[in-house]
């Protein structure tokens, strides 16, 4: 049966406090606690309780046929823990319906796997572990990369580490001539399964949804509907991967998002051969087509797909570098601090902050961060990022005292 | 004698070095028993009563009487023929063309309200604010009895060389800076011209180092006779002891001003690639903001020394006072700096400092390093010497204060009435 593949993902960044050059060396707390509960405390409200309460209904009511998937950092449950745990238990009831999968992701939505294997695997250990912790025991099997980040070689790692399935971007420059509709699997290890999104699709209800210039706004579930019926029928699984934060938050309530997904799963079952499944089930009841090859990193991100987002001038790769420097010395170091600040400052947003692509995307990066400009982000996070290379340094000390 | 003063800034509100030394020469007259009017564009109230402060936006001008036409008609000449101003954007610069174009054929119908309002900034429509300041200043000069009119800088030579011809009396010039100063080679003509206007109307000019004195003539072509140099004082020479700890273990080296051509931060960023790779337990800090921040960031960052070198961002008030008191080193590697006064702050706090041979203050300042400001190996090795070799350091600490006390603005304005009253003596 050909079916449609919902993954959401659900990340907030732990933000960076303004933090001054003064700072350093005197206070080591760096967490901006009134911006990110507040922020959390918001799309929860506009989002998270919601979308999850809709959900829950829309699985009841159809009986587990309609079923999503999302991947939540952990970054982004620890601030559930402390400031939401009422966001938290909608997701637990939402797992325990037994149609919801949880994906597995590195867990503070770090870049690590392009640089280091063994910050990688732990990363996904810890998350791996926190799961189970609030999910009563849940098991992964599906791994999501930090905005979708895929290459031959992390899907060989990812291989390693057990999963039988991966999440990336179906991008153009990937797959050619290629349909992203079709189960692919990694050149490296054929037992990796790779799901491809269509951005296409998926970006029509993400991005296109409320905009009144698009040709086809507004949109609606009979046009929906049309579209997935005109795809060849060959094509048998369609990935909608998106941020969770789509609907409420990048998409308002007012643009009748939620309406829209309310009404999807009738007009899917009333109107197609499609059902609906998690990346699990597509990646067991599938056979790949063929091998997809990705010799250089792409991501969900951009026109380009690329890393640039993150990686892609001075600023972003000076404190990229500066902090996996960090990474051996770090790791010697048994502090429950020192750790928790390892985590939270190898978040991804820190170095997406520091973007200075302001041409086609720059719009979309302005509207998340908080910062003037990406220079303010470079400096505020190489003061926080000095005062922590000094902390180390003083452990190190200690250490070095101790064992004489 | 009784002098008709015109500036731009008083303390407290200042944006610059002029008010500042504004105000010292200011106190120091006063303590010569010269009677001063001083005159602002705009007053807040809460200036020190050391002068006569006149308020330029509360004076009243009437615009038929036939001198003030005459004022006007140059007035207009300078405003029409100056559509590059400095500071101003397109959209600033079409309003000011408007302006310009619309307003200047019926000046005695008094489409000007009589009164001006005057925001005495940089910014927006300043060249407006310059030429209404010269009539209000013919309207001052008119009404207030002096002997002599002193103008600081290109803002204030208009109403300078307007008040002059009211009342016939002497001006004096006070260079501050030069528009070779601020602009390098690119110089903005219609500010240029100004500066030359007002220099050559002079009956003498004063600049604030031999450096600058030496620009006056060879670049404004004012006669060497006529110039005389006059340094710049501190207001105060105590030292100031401070509370404030540093929290790094490494030591610092600071950069202290804003962020532009002038003042060289480029050099500064180069010369700390240098000390850092010789010593990475050194940290340099750059205070201040610009046009040229972004750049200086980025170059930072393509050194790959971000966790090493920081950036503050604009300081004021105490955090300045902090910054000073908790750097080992000060460096001003200014590519031109008529004077420059931080060091003589750096000093007071105990700070040695490094400053570039292309500064005015290297004249006066005998225990510091002097370096050029492109030389950026002898500006590290400079740094480099005052961190690791305690001797020099700690001589510059013991005789800087010593020297600090010499710098009176008693004594500048000492020498500043023995100018006025030859000019006195000259008047027929």
């Amino acid at each position: 049966m050909r079916t449609i593949c919902f993954y959401f993902q659900v990340h907030q960044p732990l933000r960076i406090k303004p933090y001054r050059f003064f700072d350093i060396g005197a206070d080591h707390y760096y967490w901006d606690d009134y911006s990110n509960k507040s922020i959390i405390r918001k799309v929860a409200q506009k989002c998270y309780l919601p979308m999850n309460a809709l959900l829950l209904d829309l699985i009841n009511h159809y009986n587990g046929n309609f079923k999503v998937a999302f991947s939540i950092s952990g970054v982004c449950l620890d601030q559930f823990e402390a400031f939401a745990p009422d966001v938290l238990d909608s997701f637990k009831k939402l797992v325990a319906t037994g149609h919801v999968e949880l994906l597995s992701e590195t867990d503070s939505h770090a870049l690590c796997s392009l640089k280091s294997k063994t910050e990688f695997k732990r990363m996904v250990q810890n998350h791996k572990e926190k799961i189970k912790k609030h999910f009563n025991g849940y098991e992964t099997k599906v791994f999501r990369n930090t905005e979708l980040i895929y290459s031959d070689k992390i899907g060989g790692m990812v291989a390693e580490m057990g999963f039988e399935g991966m999440l990336t971007e179906g991008a153009k420059h990937i797959l050619g001539w290629k349909s992203p509709n079709f189960v692919y699997e990694n050149a490296i290890d054929p037992n990796l399964k790779i799901l491809l999104k269509n951005f296409q699709l998926s970006d029509d209800i993400a991005f296109r949804f409320s905009n009144k210039t698009w040709s086809d706004y507004p949109l609606t579930t009979e046009k929906f509907v049309t579209w997935i019926n005109a795809l060849p029928i060959e094509q048998e699984v369609i990935n909608l991967f998106m941020d969770y934060e789509t609907f409420g938050e990048h998409q308002w309530a007012e643009t009748g998002i939620f309406e829209f997904m309310r009404a999807l799963p009738n007009a899917v079952f009333k109107h197609t051969n499609y059902g609906f499944s998690t990346p699990t089930e597509v990646v067991r009841n599938s056979r790949s087509i063929s091998q997809i090859h990705v010799p250089i990193p792409i991501s969900w991100a951009d026109e380009e797909r690329d890393l640039t987002a993150w990686l892609g001038n001075d600023l972003q790769n000076e404190a990229f570098s500066k902090l996996y420097e960090m990474e051996n010395r770090v790791a010697k170091i048994d502090d429950e601090e020192i750790q928790r600040d390892w985590n939270y400052l190898q978040t991804s947003d820190h170095f997406y902050y520091m973007c200075t692509k302001f041409f086609s995307d720059g719009a979309v990066h302005s509207y998340f961060s908080h910062y003037d400009t990406p220079y303010d982000a470079f400096i505020n996070y190489m003061n926080v990022l000095s005062d922590f290379i000094l902390r180390v340094k003083i452990m190190e000390e200690k250490l070095a005292e101790e064992t004489q | 004698m009784k002098v008709l003063m015109f500036g731009w800034e008083f303390p407290p509100h200042i944006s610059g070095g002029l008010g500042t030394a504004c105000y010292g020469l200011v106190k120091g007259l006063v303590h010569h028993n010269q009677d001063i009017i001083f005159v602002v564009p705009k007053l807040w109230g809460d200036e020190e009563p050391l002068a006569d402060f006149v308020n330029a936006s509360d004076v009243v001008i009437d615009y038929r009487e036939k001198k003030f036409k005459k004022i006007w008609k140059n007035l207009t000449y300078l405003e029409v023929s100056s559509f590059l101003v400095p500071y101003l954007g397109p959209e600033e610069f079409q309003k000011y063309t408007d302006y310009a174009i619309h307003d200047r054929t019926d000046v005695d119908e008094s489409v000007f309200s009589n009164k001006f309002e005057f925001s005495g900034k940089y910014g927006k429509d300043l060249m407006k604010e310059v030429s209404r300041y010269a009539l209000v200043a013919a309207q001052i000069a008119k009404s207030k009895d002096h002997d002599v009119i002193h103008a600081h800088d290109w803002l204030a030579y208009p109403a300078g060389i307007a008040a002059k011809e009211i009342s016939g009396k002497p001006l004096v010039a006070h260079i501050h800076a030069t528009e070779f100063d601020r602009s390098g080679e690119t110089v903005n003509k219609p500010v240029y011209d100004i500066e030359r206007a007002g220099m050559l109307a002079a009956d003498h000019v004063v600049a604030v180092s031999h450096l600058t004195r030496k620009v006056v003539i060879e670049k404004y072509g004012v006669h060497p006779d006529k110039v005389s140099v006059l340094h710049n004082a501190v207001l105060d020479a105590s030292i100031i002891k401070s509370s404030v700890y540093k929290n790094v273990p490494e030591k610092i080296v600071t950069f202290l001003g804003r962020i532009t051509f002038q003042k060289g931060p480029e050099y500064f960023v180069e010369a700390a690639k240098k000390v850092i790779d010789r010593d990475p337990n050194v940290r340099f800090v750059m205070a201040g903001s610009g046009d040229l921040l972004n750049r200086m960031i980025e170059r930072v960052a393509e050194l790959g020394m971000g966790t090493k070198f920081h950036f503050t961002g604009f300081l004021k008030g105490k955090d300045v006072d902090d910054m000073y008191a908790i750097s080992d080193v000060y460096v001003m590697p200014s590519v031109s700096e008529p004077f420059g006064i931080a060091p003589l702050e750096a000093v007071r706090h105990n700070t040695p400092v490094i400053i570039s041979k292309q500064s005015g203050v290297a004249e006066v300042l005998r225990n510091a390093i002097k370096v050029d400001f492109w030389d950026v190996d002898a500006m590290a090795d400079a740094i480099f010497g005052l961190l690791h070799y305690d001797s020099i350091s700690k001589m510059f600490k013991e005789l800087g204060s010593e020297e600090l006390k010499k710098l009176k603005w008693e004594h500048v304005a000492a020498k500043l009435v023995t100018v006025y009253d030859k000019l006195h003596k000259q008047q027929p």
